[in-house]
């Protein structure tokens, strides 16, 4: 598996790229250069150079500690919001696609009404009634992603399912609990993995959607799309401000992309090609 | 007759899927603490009988259930109630802001189709080529970009420095030029991610044709190249690319709420936004409901099309 990451050249990149990302927010308290709150008024807008790397903000803060700061709340919302919407997809995919039936029905119906509302949408309605904050954010855009897994997880239970290896365990007394944990989850695993790679990607531009448009974390806490959103004001006379975090954001949403895809090749050779797939 | 009926059978499950969808907003509005008569009474701290008063007005002293009934019962005899930030009917502020999004949505598709199916066409004509490989890094930096930076980095070098497009607001609905120049930055910022995908979908789709026996075919039967790509292989290649600009229609409906802040647009977007800062619950209702609505009409659009493009598709079996 390792030498098949080596040898796909995207797949490498996205994967020292997230990796990069990782210690970045794990670290960011020994990485920032300066404290990422410290306002200091007369250093405001300095551009890219000397102490400040990537020059400082419209209050005099340094944007490279910043970044390095906001890393830690992309990737944790990212991360965790997908796992949410996983745990939630997956739940709902197995058991309507396992049943069938009225419950399948039921459960599917659910789903589209929530695929009705672009992902954006639906998270901004739900954080907005939520309130702001990261946990509120997380579980916003967690729902927002659910129904896309239980579609996915749903039609490979549908496949799994009919597979000899579920009618042994069936004819030997497996319980309907013991074959979805056992037997029928194991082997959609590899499309979960591949989805939630693509879908952090996903939760990570929602996120910074999220926060520009001023509902996501409150202030001062950075993040890359409140940052985005705080250069606004300055995008004539100090561009720095509101460029810098928004290549950020590109890498690593670029960077969850090459992976995913580059992961989807390795698990699924059926899906080789179909990279545009959402 | 057949395809009548199943024609109509679609249109019927849209109903039950939006009834949902208001079900939904509803709960998800009215379960959210904050208090919409304190937002609309601000900082002037109102005596209670008046709050009281604007409360039975609005009808929201009564029980959720009933609040529920209520709102449904009006919405299917076509009130969606007024507005309690403006004291506008709800459906006339959507109907005024409407065209701005469905310009600002249409144009970022035609351009996404402009810039994509040929991007895609070209990588796969020569594929493997320096050409390939610049428009598939292309194709990937447009799906990576969030959209809005996008329309700040437009917005910056073609609105501030090279001062050729206006920096905010969508023009006059009457004057086609203005609307048009208004519209261009915001759906390239918008079409940007559907022009990549459209691209990679193009390329990969075309690729995989030209490999089929047909092809060989009408090569060696001698038609010229050109007849061969466009009449043999993109046509077979649309299909997907239109499910492709279908689901992405749905997004790019979602992603002019984040774009139409950033051009100060008016809009559907701009209308949920301050709805949401204003807590006004008729108005975000019907808003979210215009949308799922436009979202279903979008979807069933689709479907109608796919037939034109492939007739072997059977709905029968579909659905």
């Amino acid at each position: 598996m390792l030498r098949q990451i080596t040898e796909n050249r995207a797949m490498l990149v996205g994967c020292i790229l997230i990796v990069f990302f990782m210690v970045t927010a794990i670290f960011s308290a020994w990485l920032s250069p300066f404290d990422p709150f410290a306002q200091n008024i007369r250093l405001r807008l300095k551009p890219p150079g000397g102490p400040f790397w990537l020059g400082t903000d419209g209050y005099g803060r340094d944007i490279l500690s910043r970044i390095i700061w906001g890393a830690r709340i992309s990737l944790t919302v990212g991360v965790v919001a997908v796992s949410i919407g996983a745990t939630l997809g997956v739940l709902v995919g197995l058991v309507s696609g396992f049943f069938g039936g009225a419950i399948d029905n039921f459960l599917m119906r659910i789903v589209d009404i929530l695929l009705v509302l672009p992902t954006v949408l639906l998270a901004l309605v739900i954080v907005a009634m939520l309130g702001p904050g990261v946990f509120n954010l997380m579980v916003a855009v967690g729902i927002s992603n659910a129904p896309r897994f239980a579609r996915v997880i749903r039609a490979e239970v549908l496949a799994v399912k009919k597979m000899v290896f579920v009618d042994a365990a069936s004819a030997l007394g497996a319980s309907y609990s013991r074959l979805m944990s056992r037997h029928i989850l194991p082997n959609t695993l590899a499309s979960i993995l591949v989805l939630s790679t693509l879908r952090v990607a996903q939760a990570i531009t929602t996120e910074a959607s999220l926060s520009f448009l001023g509902l996501g974390v409150a202030p001062p806490t950075p993040t890359w799309g409140s940052m985005i959103s705080d250069g606004r004001v300055y995008l004539r006379t100090s561009p720095w401000v509101a460029i810098v975090p928004g290549v950020m954001i590109m890498l690593i949403v670029m960077a969850f992309n090459l992976f995913g895809d580059g992961l989807r090749d390795l698990l699924d050779p059926k899906l080789r090609g179909s990279k545009a797939k959402k | 007759m057949d395809e009548l009926e199943d024609i109509s059978r679609r249109v019927l499950v849209i109903i039950p899927t939006i009834l949902g969808a208001v079900t939904l907003a509803f709960l998800i509005i009215h379960a959210a603490p904050g208090d919409p008569i304190r937002t609309l009474t601000g900082d002037y701290d109102a005596p209670p009988e008046v709050v009281e008063r604007l409360r039975q007005q609005f009808g929201l002293d009564k029980p959720l259930y009933v609040q529920y009934i209520t709102y449904i019962g009006s919405v299917l005899s076509g009130d969606f109630g007024t507005s309690l930030r403006t004291g506008r009917e709800v459906l006339a502020e959507i109907v005024r802001v409407f065209p701005h999004t469905l310009f600002l949505a249409l144009g970022a598709v035609v351009i996404a189709i402009l810039i994509g199916v040929p991007l895609g066409m070209i990588s796969a004509v020569r594929n493997n080529t320096t050409i390939d490989h610049l428009s598939r890094i292309l194709a990937l930096l447009g799906i990576s970009m969030p959209s809005f930076w996008l329309a700040l980095l437009l917005l910056l070098f073609l609105s501030v420095y090279a001062d050729w497009f206006p920096l905010v607001g969508a023009g006059e609905l009457d004057s086609p030029a203005s609307v048009l120049h208004h519209l261009f930055l915001p759906a390239l910022a918008l079409a940007a991610r559907d022009a990549a995908a459209i691209s990679r979908l193009t390329r990969s789709g075309v690729l995989e044709i030209l490999r089929q026996d047909y092809i060989v075919t009408a090569r060696a039967k001698g038609l010229a190249e050109k007849v061969v790509i466009y009449k043999h292989a993109l046509r077979n290649a649309l299909i997907p690319i239109v499910t492709v600009i279908s689901l992405d229609l749905g997004y790019t409906l979602g992603g002019t709420v984040v774009i139409e802040a950033v051009f100060s647009r008016p809009g559907l977007g701009s209308l949920i936004i301050q709805s949401i800062y204003a807590r006004d619950y008729p108005q975000l209702q019907g808003a979210i409901m215009f949308f799922a609505f436009c979202f279903l009409l979008v979807n069933l659009t689709t479907d109608l099309v796919y037939k034109v493009i492939d007739p072997r598709i059977d709905y029968k079996r579909a659905l």
